[in-house]
């Protein structure tokens, strides 16, 4: 008994400061949901699209590839709500299952921008010198290209399907980031505080982990956020193409290149799947600008 | 005359390595393929000859800094190779369907530029109004919009429900202007959102910035008339602003038309592209990009040039 109540007492102690923490950090995140309508509305549409895609196999009326010739183009009605496509599928349930597709995209793409883009872009704004010009040649090399052409050029060698695509349109982004964090750790490297920490004998790695990282990393999720909506428009146009998801998986820029297909026949089918890539992105820039505005105050909302 | 004159060729110094390792990137992909790129290349029930005639095509038996070398000084003679799938060259190829995509390029440019630019000054004019909201609104619409659907309802409205407009296909400048731009309407139009969306967000957050300034505010202080004040200082003070942002336009433009210019069957390069890639036709791709991203970092050049002479301060700080 005094071994356990002892024991409930340490940890009473050492978690006091986190239950503290933790509700004024929710308090403050739903003051800022309040306050921001953009950014409330925008994140309640993007939580419901990520339980539609996660619970599509429980809430999907029918399933994504299940053909029904005998219901091909099928009008909207009570049994499909949003009709069915050329095989008689199932147009809502390969909707959610798309849903899914694009989120796993437009996450690949931007997490690998992210881990090449950001580690570089610390480097050689911390090493600077011949390095940090020669990269950043690379870096403008890389961004001259029209970002489709070099996905669909680097998808057509690596071999077509969803996640080189992806890895491609990650690829094509990482300069972007790798740009940001280079003028950020410029930024932070030289300001006094820095001056020092290096003055009190502070290590590379420590400056950079306590330093450079949490204060350059702002306008990165910001920038991060906003190539989400680049990299889902991205994945709609090639899969649009047959160059990213392969039928019979569900995609959205598929469902738009069959719907066009029969477009003289059944118009109504182009219009659901092109709905949801577009509030997609709408959401996702939303809060990207909404973020900014929040790290970054000095910003009016203009 | 003399600073730009300098600026060109300072910007010309650090463009040449920014081309060179541009055609390297585009040479290194042949590298990302799976396996031997030879066999690749040649496709599934090649025979041995046929391999050992791409590797030698290829130079793929020879030291990679040879096979670069090799590479690049084909392709500054115009060899780019032939396509694995027609056998005809790919400079060949691409220089008959390049017009094509200029051309629409060129049309979204003006079509955005007609339209983004007075939506900015609009906007700007009448800053925290409902019409400046609406605007604004209106270009996060433009950013967010697939081209490619927009391109697909254009067709279903204009083309084929009101037959206003051909639904696909191209006419050649060459042969017949009037008809070529009659058919690059709808793409062009399709391709346009985007332009429009982010020069009315620029135009509008320069202009905001001008009007806001010291000197504009003295001008307005000793009475010059508020349209005075817009139209000869204003806007002169924003032209850089709408030059630069129109250049960056063009990489993300020949990056919409890639997928806009398959939904109307436009004979471009960029339609070209997506199909080469889709047929393993690698020659096609490479020479595509190759010439895709050497022609953006020429407009970039070029945008530079024409800013330095707009605004001399541009090319007295680079």
């Amino acid at each position: 008994m005094t071994d356990l109540n002892a024991n409930g007492r340490n940890m009473a102690r050492t978690t006091t400061p986190s239950p503290s923490v933790t509700p004024s950090r929710l308090a403050a995140f739903l003051r800022w949901l309040r306050s921001d309508l953009r950014a409330a509305l925008a994140l309640t549409y993007l939580l419901i699209l990520v339980l539609a895609a996660v619970l599509a196999p429980l809430l999907a009326p029918y399933s994504p590839t299940d053909q029904n010739i005998m219901n091909m183009l099928a009008e909207p009605s009570a049994e499909h709500w949003l009709g069915t496509d050329d095989l008689g599928r199932d147009t809502l349930s390969r909707l959610m299952y798309g849903a899914g597709n694009a989120l796993y995209a437009a996450g690949l793409a931007v997490g690998v921008a992210v881990v090449i883009g950001v580690p570089v872009g610390v480097f050689i704004g911390f090493v600077g010198g011949w390095i940090d010009e020669v990269v950043s040649r690379v870096i403008d090399a890389v961004l001259a290209f029209p970002p489709i052409v070099l996905a669909v050029a680097i998808t057509g060698a690596l071999g077509i399907g969803l996640t080189n695509a992806m890895l491609a349109v990650g690829f094509g982004f990482a300069p972007y980031l790798a740009r940001t964090m280079r003028a950020q750790t410029l930024v932070v490297r030289g300001s006094l505080y820095v001056d020092a920490a290096v003055g009190f004998g502070a290590s590379r790695f420590h400056l950079i982990r306590k330093h450079i990282l949490p204060n350059a990393i702002q306008p990165v999720i910001v920038e991060v956020t906003l190539l989400l909506a680049v990299a889902l428009l991205a994945e709609a146009g090639l899969s649009f193409l047959s160059l990213g998801v392969q039928a019979p998986e569900a995609s959205w820029g598929g469902m738009l290149a069959r719907a066009y297909s029969y477009i003289e026949i059944a118009p109504a089918q182009m219009y659901a799947p092109g709905f949801a890539i577009l509030c997609t992105a709408l959401a996702f820039n939303a809060l990207g600008e909404s973020i900014r505005v929040l790290l970054d105050p000095t910003v009016k909302r203009h | 005359m003399h600073g730009v004159g300098r600026m060109v060729l300072r910007r010309l110094a650090q463009l040449i390595p920014v081309m060179i390792i541009a055609t390297f990137v585009v040479f290194a992909l042949v590298f990302l393929m799976p396996g031997d790129p030879a066999v690749t290349l040649a496709g599934e029930f090649a025979s041995e000859a046929r391999i050992e005639e791409i590797r030698a095509l290829y130079g793929f038996d020879q030291p990679f800094l040879v096979q670069y070398a090799n590479w690049l000084w084909n392709a500054l003679h115009m060899d780019l190779g032939r396509s694995l799938f027609s056998n005809e060259e790919v400079s060949t190829l691409i220089l008959s369907r390049l017009p094509h995509t200029v051309l629409l390029v060129v049309y979204a440019l003006i079509l955005g530029a007609v339209t983004g630019v007075p939506l900015g000054i609009l906007a700007a004019t009448r800053q925290g109004t409902r019409l400046d909201k609406a605007i604004t609104s209106f270009a996060s619409l433009g950013v967010a919009v697939p081209n490619f659907w927009l391109g697909i309802i254009l067709v279903s409205t204009f083309a084929l429900d009101w037959r206003l407009l051909p639904a696909t296909g191209a006419v050649s400048i060459f042969e017949d202007p009037l008809q070529a731009i009659y058919y690059a309407t709808l793409p062009a139009f399709a391709l346009s959102t985007n332009v429009t969306a982010v020069l009315t967000r620029q135009v509008r957050s320069a202009l905001l910035e001008v009007l806001g300034s010291q000197f504009i505010r003295t001008l307005r202080a000793k009475g010059l008339r508020p349209h005075a004040v817009l139209w000869s200082h204003g806007l002169r003070n924003i032209a850089a602003t709408i030059l630069t942002v129109a250049g960056l336009q063009f990489n993300l433009l020949f990056s919409s038309a890639v997928i806009v210019e398959s939904v109307y069957a436009v004979p471009g390069v960029g339609s070209l592209i997506s199909y080469s890639a889709l047929n393993k036709d690698f020659p096609v791709v490479q020479g595509v990009a190759l010439v895709l991203v050497v022609l953006v970092i020429g407009i970039n050049l070029l945008v530079d040039v024409l800013n330095s002479i707009l605004d001399p301060r541009v090319a007295a700080s680079t």
